[in-house]
């Protein structure tokens, strides 16, 4: 349990959003072509780093927009929050 | 065995005070090279090496622990153990472990306090009841006890279940498995050490895996905290933790490790005396023999190694406790805690071989694992020593992530995992 952020609104508390997982995960640009292999790479395999991580949340009880966060799944410390579409920061 | 464990050795031993008990299980440092190694020293390792030893007759191998053993999810999670999946192969794979741990305590020569109490899942609405009935058809198929209760057969099993009409989910019904049950986590994972400690295993704790070293395709052993030990299998049964092994070795598992809590109550006199789970409101509570009510609350929906959890999933769980047991309303709990539980997309567990010669996992296990110790022991020995999957682990490989094969226990396993 943490506080986290949101870039739209500020800080509130964790139970207000929903974990998307890990981010960065790019969908498959020609789905028709992908190998089976490809496909459980794609929608199954996860890193599930004990570290830190990049992942996506959700504001599902506030404004309801999608962010990503670098947050130490170790210590559940955040790192850092940055929007959908930018480059997480290099630290 | 050499230190059995009877009703003359507790006479004998009270005289001098319990003061002369033998070690259950030795302290050694570890050898330079083993036929094979276990990471991970709860009761699936645990139990793997006892199978190991026992029945394929691998005497040189060694379980390495971290911590101390059976201090992770062994020693955290709310005890039950049932087998009524909904699945053939689960329910072949959970009833393979029910029929050992009806015989356990006289074949490892410890009490492991198994009581077969049942375990009694509830309806709150249609859809429960229909899928409830659906799996109790389903359990019987495969030879599973199971029988379906109407909402005042509930009542009178468990006597202090508000089974008003008024409450917010009412309760129209459950099943109920009479074989299932609890059994005493700690004394399991004693019991298998000290069983495959008595037969050459080498039981190393505060040994941590550091790296898996490969050439080519094959494994050569393992970097520990203690040095690096030679080994050509490696079985991994490091639950939470898998994907960290994974790692090291260039793997990657369709895993996703989470908090999972679990708390207890203050003790009281016997007030329930079978297990309740409820799936619809999420909440379970059975009661140990200490008195204190064992309550399972749910996951945190996000990754974390924390061990803690958070509290707004142990209020939710608190609050469809007391309006099913209105009863306990007044009670202080006493302890809360968490432990890392590596959850597959499936809900199913993952007993396989890798394409990495002699690497071997035994993980995925979600919120569900501690009822299966015995039978993923066993069949995870196999795995390893035929280096073949058991009949009633087939299902259960890596590989079903890429043919599509799931073993799709979500919501059909009688609670939410």
């Amino acid at each position: 349990m943490f506080l986290i952020n949101c870039p739209y609104c500020g800080e509130r508390d964790q139970s207000e959003f929903s974990c998307g997982g890990e981010a960065h995960i790019v969908r498959p640009k020609q789905p028709t072509e992908l190998s089976d292999d490809q496909w459980a790479e794609y929608l199954f395999m996860r890193k599930n780093i004990k570290g830190v991580q990049l992942e996506r949340w959700n504001h599902a009880h506030g404004c309801r927009k999608w962010f990503n966060m670098v947050r130490d799944t170790s210590n559940d410390k955040i790192h850092a929050v940055y929007k959908m579409g930018e480059k997480p920061p290099v630290e | 065995m050499k230190n059995k464990y009877s009703i003359f050795s507790l006479i004998k031993n009270a005289f001098s005070q319990h003061e002369n008990w033998k070690q259950a299980w030795g302290d050694p440092e570890p050898k330079k090279e083993y036929e094979a190694i276990i990471i991970g020293g709860g009761g699936h390792g645990l139990a793997t090496a006892y199978y190991l030893a026992k029945k394929h007759n691998m005497r040189n191998i060694a379980v390495l622990e971290k911590s101390w053993i059976g201090g992770g999810n062994t020693g955290r999670n709310t005890t039950i153990i049932r087998s009524n999946y909904l699945w053939d192969a689960s329910a072949g794979l959970y009833d393979h472990a029910l029929k050992i741990w009806e015989n356990l305590s006289q074949e490892l020569n410890y009490n492991i306090m198994f009581s077969q109490r049942g375990v009694m899942n509830l309806a709150h609405n249609l859809q429960d009841v229909r899928d409830l009935k659906r799996r109790t058809h389903a359990n019987r198929l495969n030879g599973i006890d199971a029988v379906w209760l109407n909402t005042d057969q509930v009542k009178e099993f468990c006597p202090i279940i508000n089974t008003s009409p008024d409450i917010r989910y009412p309760v129209l019904g459950g099943t109920l498995q009479r074989r299932a049950g609890t059994a005493r986590h700690d004394a399991v994972a004693w019991g298998y050490a000290r069983g495959a400690n008595e037969m050459g295993v080498d039981i190393i704790q505060n040994c941590e895996v550091k790296g898996i070293k490969r050439i080519g395709d094959q494994v050569e052993g393992v970097e520990t905290s203690k040095g690096f030990i030679k080994t050509k299998k490696i079985g991994v049964v490091a639950a939470g933790h898998s994907s960290v092994i994974a790692n090291m070795a260039g793997l990657k598992l369709p895993l996703e490790s989470k908090p999972l809590q679990a708390l207890v109550s203050e003790p009281v006199k016997p007030i329930i005396d079978t297990v309740v789970m409820s799936n619809a409101v999420h909440a379970y509570v059975s009661q140990s023999d200490k008195g204190e009510l064992v309550i399972g609350a749910g996951t945190d929906a996000y990754v974390s190694y924390t061990q803690r959890g958070s509290h707004d999933v142990v209020e939710g769980t608190l609050k469809a406790i007391l309006e099913l047991y209105p009863i306990f309303s007044r009670m202080k709990m006493l302890r809360q805690w968490g432990g890392i539980v590596d959850i597959c997309p499936d809900a199913s567990p993952i007993i396989s071989k890798t394409n990495i010669k002699g690497l071997y996992f035994n993980c995925g296990w979600g919120t569900g694992g501690f009822k299966a110790t015995p039978g993923s022991g066993d069949l995870f020995a196999h795995t390893i020593a035929n280096d073949e999957p058991h009949k009633l682990n087939a299902a259960f490989n890596l590989n079903r992530f890429v043919s599509g094969d799931l073993v799709d226990e979500h919501g059909a396993a009688a609670v939410a995992h």
